[in-house]
């Protein structure tokens, strides 16, 4: 326990001196760029002609490259071409569709440790909706939930083109906060929504929110939209608020478990379906609004790019392995 | 002039007179100004110009709404003939009394184009009388500029009732009489003697040399029954899968240690163990520490446990319930150190990791038959024949359905669909 | 009767709730509320059992000494600062700029993305491992693997573009094709089977016939 305490205090003092020490954020040139990323790629060559020579890496040489995949994109000045999937389409399609003054409700069914890929979706769909003069009914299945839809919401006010169209609390949208109860909260709902939300996450009476004042429950909603990393989420919706009340939804989840959801899309259930970071990408792209989920996009391609670097030097390994076996035998 | 006589000293009764007067003539004179149609104009801020009023909805029906608790009354209507691209019609507005001349009250607003709207703000068994307006208007930066509108007649009454049985889901209600007989019909067969054969599961066949290799490295079990709560059926099919590995460990002399994410699953998981140990015929051995709370907090948990996987390498990890994105990191970091791993889970999108990162995983269907595959009770094996017959007839409908749909025989889908 | 009670409990409550789906008349179309609402009521109860656990097992394992013991010491600093801090700040507890908002955004958040970020290392270092060409299977598997991979990053088609593979056979293109049809495909069967466990499961529950969960046969 003491050599752990004392790695963690290295651990810290090194981030501090670091946060002392680089005052600005480092960003690396084109060319400074792409040396780094043939450096890379050398040292995977180097990686692979090691194992050719029976020499297997580690689990460890495995987790630092795909930490250096991860962190370095972060610095670097490096495009990519994002082209649109038809499930991201969809999205946006749906809510290009919607008229101005339509009302979206959207759940937030997430926590931090999902916001890096689920906030960047969370801020173009506000954009989005705030360019369209939709009016966003937000809530939570998650507790944190809510708190994430501020953030995003504090983050697309910064942008000049929502900042000028007077988006106004309680009147163009809503936060009504979060309820417990999964997917109870959900069914009742579809008969009121005031009976789970009878005040807004700061208190105020359902009745004394002009927008809401009126929306008795799903079908009052044009749109909804939710975005989703676990239970509750995504298939809770899909099974009582879409499959019982008709709700037309789409959805962003976390990559991990977008692959469950395509069922429910490829049956109509779900109106669209962004998938991890690069749904959040090709959204950003559709709506024409860069962020977040574009910038770490190149992060994800080239720890994508080491994944598959790393299981072909495995089936070398294994090959060699084999190879070894039958030779002995 | 007027001043003055207001000052002067006539009584304040022909004062009061004369304001009346003065009153009447401004309120007629309004009265008067009005256009000779059934438009109103509300915003007088510019005059409507001429030829705009729509012409009002026909066939306006008010019923009520059908397949539910009496909460809703669904007015619908056939589009105005002004109601089209480029039209006199920009909305309309649904208006509700409770009698037929009373004080009609605006209830919602509905885009040209729709044709109906649910009034949800009903009191169940009270009648109620509807008109609809369409509605021309002319907006400017958010204010209305003018609005002009015409009203359909007055239809009614319309009454919200409640239903006894909701029709839209009578395929689901016969789906799950056959899927329940067809249970039941197979566990009266097996309470009968009637012998039944289960196919092998390997995941369950290691749970013996699981808890025998723990037991000869003189190290811990662990058992992690998931991150949902009791009211989870993948919990439950976790947590009846800890009784039996519980009872091994007991009869082995093996700590097992089963840290939970719920407080309702603790409360379970200690009862289940407890009177593991006693089968076992050890119940003194049982420690009320075994079964311990960590965090409801996702990765809080996954965080908890990968400390104690790797301080106190277990030599085998039982991850039997409900996991979402913790999955892996609890199995590659199970795997990491050496232990024997048996997994199951009815999330789909996890079991590709378990099957990565473990020896054996149960999938989906296999975690809920741990119950009657451990314990070969012939009332479990016979709901487990059920439930195959049951996964019988879906195939071949699926099969069935395909193919006459391919070739536009016959829509067999639409027996399956729940919505209207 | 320790054991009967229960047992009717479950399956009283078992056969309301299916029938409650079918009949929206009253009071049926309350009861779905009404258990949620005892289940939050319990739930919310059984938290401070939770608590009370940990902190009782880290505070013995302080008193006792025993191996880690250190570690015990943060959880019980830990719990009881955000638990104060929540207290102390009453309502309002949420509010930016508040010490509670603080903790969630500067401790909290960053250390539960990190857990989550474990994943990418994880990920790799499982594909590593697993996806090997033992076979016809697991080369299929490798080979769905590697074209998601490549097609879910737009670094795969512009690899793809060197070489101006024809726009149907991009990484995105096939990659798309792998989710909606054969995962689909896949995930249907997996959904089919889970969803007949459940409803076989659930059954046995009400009926009485599984009482493992119970802490015996």
């Amino acid at each position: 326990m003491k050599r752990d305490m004392l790695i963690y205090s290295a651990i810290l003092i090194i981030a501090l001196l670091l946060y002392f020490a680089v005052p600005k954020p480092i960003a690396f040139s084109p060319t400074v760029s792409y040396i780094v990323i043939v450096l890379i790629a050398v040292a995977l060559i180097y990686i692979f002609i090691r194992t050719i020579q029976g020499k297997y890496v580690g689990r460890r040489i495995v987790f630092l490259f795909v930490g250096i995949a991860v962190v370095l994109p972060f610095f670097m000045t490096v495009t990519q071409p994002i082209r649109l999937s038809p499930e991201v389409k969809m999205v946006y399609d749906a809510i290009m569709k919607l008229k101005p003054g339509s009302k979206v409700l959207a759940s937030f069914d997430y926590d931090p440790p999902s916001a890096p890929e689920l906030q960047p979706m969370a801020e173009t769909f506000f954009r989005l909706c705030i360019e369209r003069d939709l009016k966003v009914i937000i809530m939570g299945l998650w507790p944190q939930g809510p708190q994430q839809a501020e953030m995003a919401l504090r983050k697309t006010m910064t942008f000049p083109e929502a900042a000028s169209k007077n988006y106004k609390y309680g009147v163009d949208y809503v936060n009504l906060g979060f309820q417990t109860g999964n997917e109870f909260v959900i069914q009742r709902m579809g008969s009121d929504f005031k009976s789970m939300f009878p005040n807004d996450y700061y208190g105020t009476p359902y009745d004394s929110l002009p927008l809401v004042r009126n929306v008795k429950n799903f079908s009052n909603i044009d749109y909804s939209f939710n975005l989703s990393a676990g239970y509750p989420g995504t298939v809770e919706w899909v099974q009582v608020a879409v499959d019982r009340y008709g709700l037309q939804m789409g959805t962003g989840n976390t990559a991990v478990q977008a692959t469950s959801m395509y069922p429910y899309l490829r049956a109509g259930q779900l109106i669209g379906l962004l998938g991890g970071l690069n749904g959040a990408a090709e959204f950003e792209k559709a709506c024409n609004k860069l962020g977040k989920g574009t910038k770490f996009m190149v992060s994800q391609s080239f720890s994508h790019v080491i994944v598959i670097a790393f299981i072909i030097i495995g089936n070398a390994a294994f090959f060699l392995g084999e190879k070894k076996k039958r030779e002995k035998e | 002039m007027i001043v003055r006589f207001f000052a002067g000293k006539v009584s304040v009764k022909i004062k009061i007179a004369i304001i009346c007067l003065i009153a009447q003539f401004f309120l007629v004179g309004i009265a008067l100004s009005q256009p000779p149609t059934d438009s109103v104009i509300i915003d007088t801020l510019r005059t409507p110009p001429p030829d705009v009023t729509p012409v009002m909805v026909k066939s306006v029906v008010a019923k009520d709404n059908p397949n539910d608790d009496g909460r809703a009354v669904i007015i619908s209507w056939d589009l105005s003939v002004d109601d089209h691209a480029g039209g006199k019609v920009t909305s309309y507005k649904i208006y509700r009394s409770e009698k037929r001349g009373g004080i009609f009250a605006e209830i919602g607003e509905a885009p040209s184009g729709s044709d109906q709207m649910m009034d949800n703000n009903v009191t169940r068994d009270e009648e109620y009388y509807y008109k609809v307006s369409a509605i021309n208007e002319l907006k400017e930066g958010g204010k209305t500029i003018w609005q002009v509108s015409s009203e359909s007649d007055v239809v009614g009454p319309a009454k919200a009732v409640a239903q006894w049985f909701d029709t839209r889901r009578l395929n689901v209600f016969v789906g799950m009489i056959i899927l329940c007989g067809l249970i039941i019909y197979y566990i009266n067969q097996a309470k009968s003697g009637k012998k039944l054969f289960i196919r092998k599961i390997s995941g369950l066949d290691a749970v013996d040399e699981a808890v025998g290799r723990a037991t000869e490295m003189g190290k811990k079990i662990f058992f992690i029954p998931g991150i949902s709560d009791v009211d989870n059926v993948q919990t439950i099919a976790g947590l009846t899968i800890l009784g039996r590995v519980a009872q091994l460990a007991a009869e082995y002399e093996t700590w097992i240690e089963v840290p939970v994410s719920r407080s309702l699953v603790m409360v379970t998981a200690k009862e289940i163990v407890k009177e593991a140990y006693s089968k076992a015929g050890r119940p003194d051995a049982f420690h009320e520490d075994q079964v311990h709370y960590l965090t409801d907090d996702q990765f809080g948990y996954a965080a908890g446990i990968d400390g104690m996987f790797v301080r106190e390498k277990p030599a085998t990890v039982f991850l039997l319930g409900n996991f979402y994105a913790e999955s892996l990191i609890l199995s590659e970091t199970g795997n990491s150190i050496g232990a024997i791993q048996i997994a199951g889970t009815g999330q789909p999108s996890q079991l590709p990791f378990f099957v990565a990162a473990c020896d054996y995983t149960l999938i989906g269907e296999e975690l809920f038959a741990a119950s009657a595959y451990l314990s070969r009770e012939p009332k479990l094996l016979g709901s487990l024949k059920g439930q195959d017959i049951g996964k019988a007839i879906i195939l071949a409908a699926i099969l069935v359905g395909s193919l006459l749909e391919t070739f536009n025989i016959f829509q067999l889908s639409k027996f399956f669909r729940v919505l209207e | 009767m320790r054991r009967e009670i229960p047992l009717i409990i479950t399956a009283v409550v078992g056969i309301f709730f299916v029938l409650q789906y079918f009949i929206p008349h009253p009071p049926f179309n309350q009861l779905n509320g009404w258990f949620s609402d005892w289940f939050s009521i319990i739930g919310a109860c059984a938290i401070w059992l939770g608590a009370l656990n940990l902190i009782r097992i880290s505070a013995d394992k302080i008193y006792r000494r025993r191996e880690d013991w250190g570690y015990a010491i943060i959880i019980i600093i830990s719990f009881l600062l955000i638990t104060i801090i929540g207290f102390w700040e009453g309502n309002a507890f949420r509010d930016s700029g508040t010490g509670f908002d603080w903790l969630y955004r500067f401790i909290y958040t960053p250390l539960s993305a990190t857990m989550f970020a474990l994943l990418a290392f994880f990920v790799a270092s499982a594909s590593y491992r697993a996806f090997r060409a033992r076979n016809l299977e697991a080369t299929l598997l490798l080979l769905a693997a590697f074209f998601v991979m490549l097609g879910r990053v737009p670094v795969g088609d512009a690899l793809a573009g060197i070489f101006h593979v024809p726009e149907s056979i991009l990484p995105s293109s096939i990659a798309t094709w792998i989710m909606n049809f054969i995962n689909t495909a896949g995930q249907r069967a997996i959904l089919i089977g889970i969803a007949l466990g459940i409803v076989s499961t659930s059954l046995r529950i009400i009926l009485g016939i599984e009482r493992s969960y119970l802490g015996g046969e």
